[in-house]
Formats: C-alpha cells, structure tokens, sequence
C-alpha cells in the first residue's frame, strides 16, 4: 500500500500548535521591547531640551534652568568604580574557589544555597548592613567608599554565581588535558579555566555592575546626600549619585525639575550603555582569541 | 577467578625478558561502594605496546586512568593494591601526582585541543614544567614525532580546533611526547575517528613504540590485534585474560576470551 503524504487533519492540529506558540513569544518579546522603547521615547522627549554640556558640568542647584548633574555623575562614576575594584576579585576568586578547588560536602552545599538567598535579599537591607558596619563600625562615614562596600556586598553573590556558571561551562576534558601534562590546579586555572570562563564571567559581572548603578535604596540608607555641590575627590568624600539626584528632582513640585529627572535618566542609561559595549567588545575580543 | 592465577599466566616469557615500566599487583579501585576494578594484575614491559580490551563499562579506562592518577579528580574513588612506575609506589604518599603525570602522557578517547595555537598545545606543557630550551625545535620535533609536523609546518600559529578530528588527536599525542615522558596511556585514542585516521594513529604507535612504553585501551579487537604486543582481556573488573597479543587472540586459554575475541559477546 502507498501511505499518503499529503498533510493530514492530525499534522495540521499539530502544525497550528506550533504557530500560536511562535506567534506568543512573538508578542510577547515585542512588547517588551515596545514598553522599553517607550519609556526611552518618553525620557529622551521630555530629558532632551535640558540636555547640554551644562548639564553636565554644572552642579545641582534650586534654579532648574542652571541645574546640572556634575556631582553624581561623577559620584556614580567614583561609586562603581570602586565597586567594581572590591566586588570582581572577591567575587571570580569565591567562584574559583566553590568550583575549582572545593570539593562537594554538606558545608559547601550549605554555603551554595546562602550565596543563592543573598543574591535574593532585598537591596535595603544591605544599605541597613552597610550604614552598621561601614558608616559605624568602622567609621567610614558617609563616603563614598562605604557606598562602594555597600554595593560591593549587594552585587557579590550576583557575581559569584554568574562566575561559577562560566567556569561550569568549560568542558571538563580541557581541565584533564592540562593536569595530564603535569599542571598544577593553579596553572589549569589560570591558563585554561579563567580564559575560556571569562566572558561569561564578564557578562555576570557588568551585569551585576548595572544594577548597582541603578540602586538609590542602600545609598539612601547609608545617607548619600541629595545636595552636593562639590566632585568627590577621594574614596573618603561625601558623594551622591544619579538614581539619588534623580529621585530628588522628581519629588520636587516644578515641572522644570521632572524633565531634568529625565535628562539625568538619560545620561544614567547612557552610562549604562556604554557599560555594556564594553563588555561586548572585551567578549568579542576574548572570544575571538578561543577560535 | 584468584589473584594467583592471574599472575602465573601474566608471567609469560617474553615479559620476563625486559623490565616492566608499570606494573599492577592486586589494584582494586572502588567508587565509592562499587568495585569497577577488582584485583586486577598487569605488567607494561618496555617498549612495548600493552593493550587492555573488554567490553564497555568492564573498568578499562578507570583502570588506565589510574597510571597517571587522573582518577583523583574523580571524588569517591579509593584504590588498593600497588602500581609501581619503575617499582616506585605512584599512589605512595610522598609521590607527587603532578610528576607523575608529567612522567607519564596520557592521550585521551576525544581529542582535546587546547582552544589556543598548535604552537601553544604543543609548547605550554614544556614551558609549566619549567623547560628553559629551544621551545621552537621542541615543538617541531614533538610534532614530527606525531606524524603531522608536514601538515602544520606552515600554519603553527593557527587555531588548534580548525584541525580536522585525525590531525586534533596526532597534535593532542604531540602535546603529551612534548614532556618528553617514558609512557603513554591512550584511552581509545582512536574510537572518535574516521577509518582513515584510525590507520594513521595506529601507523604512528609502530614509530612511537620504538622510544616509549605505551598502554592502550581499545574496545576495538582488531585493533588490538593489529598493534599491541600483549593484551589484557578485562570483563566486569576482573582480569580474565592476559599474554602475548597473538597467544591471546589465536589460542585463548579462557573460554570468556575466546568468546569475546570471536565475537561472540560484548
């Protein structure tokens, strides 16, 4: 008998399946993306007549039309910048550690599942932790490299586990052919391990680094100032940062100070943005060198 | 099966004729409760090739991996009984396992390539351990040596993974004879290749057995035949059989060899 191969009643009930599903990730995927869109529309609308090089070099002041963002751009840029310093080697070398070297018992399991909830815990309470430890006890004050610690503290599991993810995701069968040639853990680690892991560790990182730009919680808390007049010129000075300039014009009554919240907006997702191409390139690069 | 037994027929007379390089009395190795290997007795004479056949999951690679102590990454592992490189104790305490791997090359069932130059495969091995030598004439007589120095005189600085599987696995078997070691162990070295590769991994052992002492582990009998001097015959841990390769394969004293070198299990 010759079977038929034309398209049965049961292959098309199967082939609609197949379409809606596609069609729903589809909307769902643009819709995202349209709210996103808009929201940038919405802030570059409203942000763009304030935005001008005296936005930027000017410091905050009580009239709008002289208003600008200089202090916590640069606060924003002192704060990740130390974050950042703090936060990767204590974060890939807690990863190196739980991946490479420690082996599979109960203390380590345990220790897995309390960097889990940690990257869960509400970013306040870390501002709480922040203004005991650094502000207090070790009287750091209200600089800002106790918001860099703070942050640093924040972001950390988020870059263990991207970390430890990476470095999962090197084939095992590298780590062999590197101890069959009589290396040590170490050099295994450092010239095989790290290398392959490092984009993803990469993409852990900034990503971790972005969402610490953005929290104004934890700053608050450790009392970053809303008014500073002056660029912090040490890890000792006071500071304020973007989210916190920008929550303190959008509380204010005059219109004039929402569209500056929305300049400011503008240039914290500018940052943001060029954050993130240079975790592009440095992947692409690193990548490139893999092939 | 007893030890004992296993042992007199190891000693056949040809093995007693140069030293033995490594040497297995009574290995067992366990993961964690299960015994993958069960007393099992082995001798590796110079210059000779030693293969270890038997059906999949019989224990072969737990077995060869043990030489250069590459189950220690493995958690759970235990090992008793000796295994003596040269009649020193490899699992003694005040041996250091990165020596002996660095004595002992291992050459792995899947080719892998550091994804870096075919220079860097092959020199990075010479250079941790400390080589202060020609690095250049290093690397070009170690890939001479694996038959494929013709092949990538000219594109050293290449990727290693735009070789071709034959050529990645050749460059993996430079990288190890790059350390200048005494033994080779190959797990499969040839099981993910094409026929034509196969032949020309097997080509190479004949070269190579003229300066090194190799085991290797094969699930692929003819190949046994064709290249190895003696042959172990592993099933479920245990030694079943273990002589010279052409006594095992053409006049078995087991019944369970006979069986398996015909073909007709495993």
């Amino acid at each position: 008998m010759i079977a038929s191969l034309e398209t049965s009643s049961e292959l098309q009930r199967r082939r609609a399946k197949a379409r809606w599903f596609r069609r729903l990730c589809q909307v769902l995927t643009w819709l995202c993306l349209v709210l996103l869109a808009l929201l940038l529309v919405h802030a570059t609308r409203e942000g763009l007549p304030w935005l001008n090089v005296g936005f930027l070099t000017e410091f905050p002041s009580r009239f709008p039309e002289r208003a600008g963002i200089k202090s916590a751009l640069f606060g924003t840029l002192w704060l990740i910048s130390l974050t950042a310093f703090f936060s990767i080697p204590f974060g890939v070398a807690a990863a190196v550690y739980l991946e490479e070297y420690a082996g599979k018992n109960r203390l380590n399991s345990l220790i897995e599942v309390s960097i889990a909830n940690l990257a869960g815990v509400p970013s306040i309470v870390y501002g709480i932790l922040g203004l005991t430890v650094f502000v207090r006890w070790l009287a750091l004050g209200r600089s800002v490299l106790a918001g860099a610690l703070t942050m640093s503290l924040l972001i950390l599991p988020v870059i263990i586990i991207a970390s430890r993810e990476a470095l999962r995701a090197v084939p095992g069968s590298i780590r062999h052919a590197a101890f069959a040639l009589g290396a040590t853990r170490w050099q295994t680690t450092r010239h095989h391990v790290l290398p392959a892991a490092l984009p993803g560790i990469l993409t852990g990182t900034i990503l971790a680094l972005s969402r610490a730009i953005g929290e104004t919680a934890p700053l608050i808390m450790i009392g970053a100032l809303t008014y500073v007049a002056f660029v912090p010129e040490g890890p000792m000075d006071a500071f304020t940062a973007l989210p916190i300039q920008i929550f303190n014009w959008v509380s204010r009554p005059q219109p004039e100070f929402h569209e500056l919240a929305a300049a400011g907006i503008v240039v914290l997702l500018t940052v943001l943005l060029m954050m993130n191409a240079v975790a592009v390139l440095i992947r692409h690069r690193s990548s490139r060198d893999l092939q | 099966m007893t030890a004992a037994m296993v042992s007199t027929r190891g000693s056949v007379p040809a093995i007693a004729e140069t030293a033995p390089v490594l040497e297995a009395r009574d290995v067992t190795i366990r993961y964690g409760e299960k015994t993958a290997i069960d007393r099992v007795n082995l001798t590796a004479p110079e210059y000779k090739i030693t293969a270890i056949i038997g059906p999949s999951g019989c224990g072969k690679s737990t077995f060869i991996r043990a030489f250069n102590r590459m189950n220690d990454f493995i958690q759970g592992t235990s090992l008793s009984g000796d295994l003596l490189y040269r009649g020193i104790d490899i699992y003694a305490p005040e041996t250091d396992p990165v020596e002996v791997r660095r004595r002992i090359g291992m050459v792995f069932q899947k080719p892998n390539p550091f994804p870096k130059s075919i220079f860097k495969n092959v020199s990075w091995g010479p250079i941790i351990n400390g080589f202060k030598g020609d690095v250049h004439g290093l690397v070009e007589s170690s890939l001479r040596k694996a038959a494929l120095w013709d092949e990538v005189a000219d594109r050293l600085d290449e990727s290693a993974l735009s070789l071709s599987g034959g050529q990645q696995q050749r460059l993996c078997i430079a990288r190890a004879l790059a350390l200048q070691p005494e033994v080779l162990l190959m797990d499969e070295p040839a099981s993910a290749l094409d026929p034509v590769s196969t032949a020309r991994i097997e080509d190479l052992l004949f070269e190579l057995k003229k300066r090194y002492t190799i085991v290797i582990v094969t699930h692929n009998m003819q190949q046994a035949a064709r290249v190895s001097d003696f042959t172990a015959f592993l099933d479920t841990g245990k030694m079943v059989e273990f002589g010279e390769t052409d006594q095992v394969f053409t006049r078995p004293k087991e019944k369970r060899t006979e069986d398996y070198v015909s073909g007709r299990f495993g």
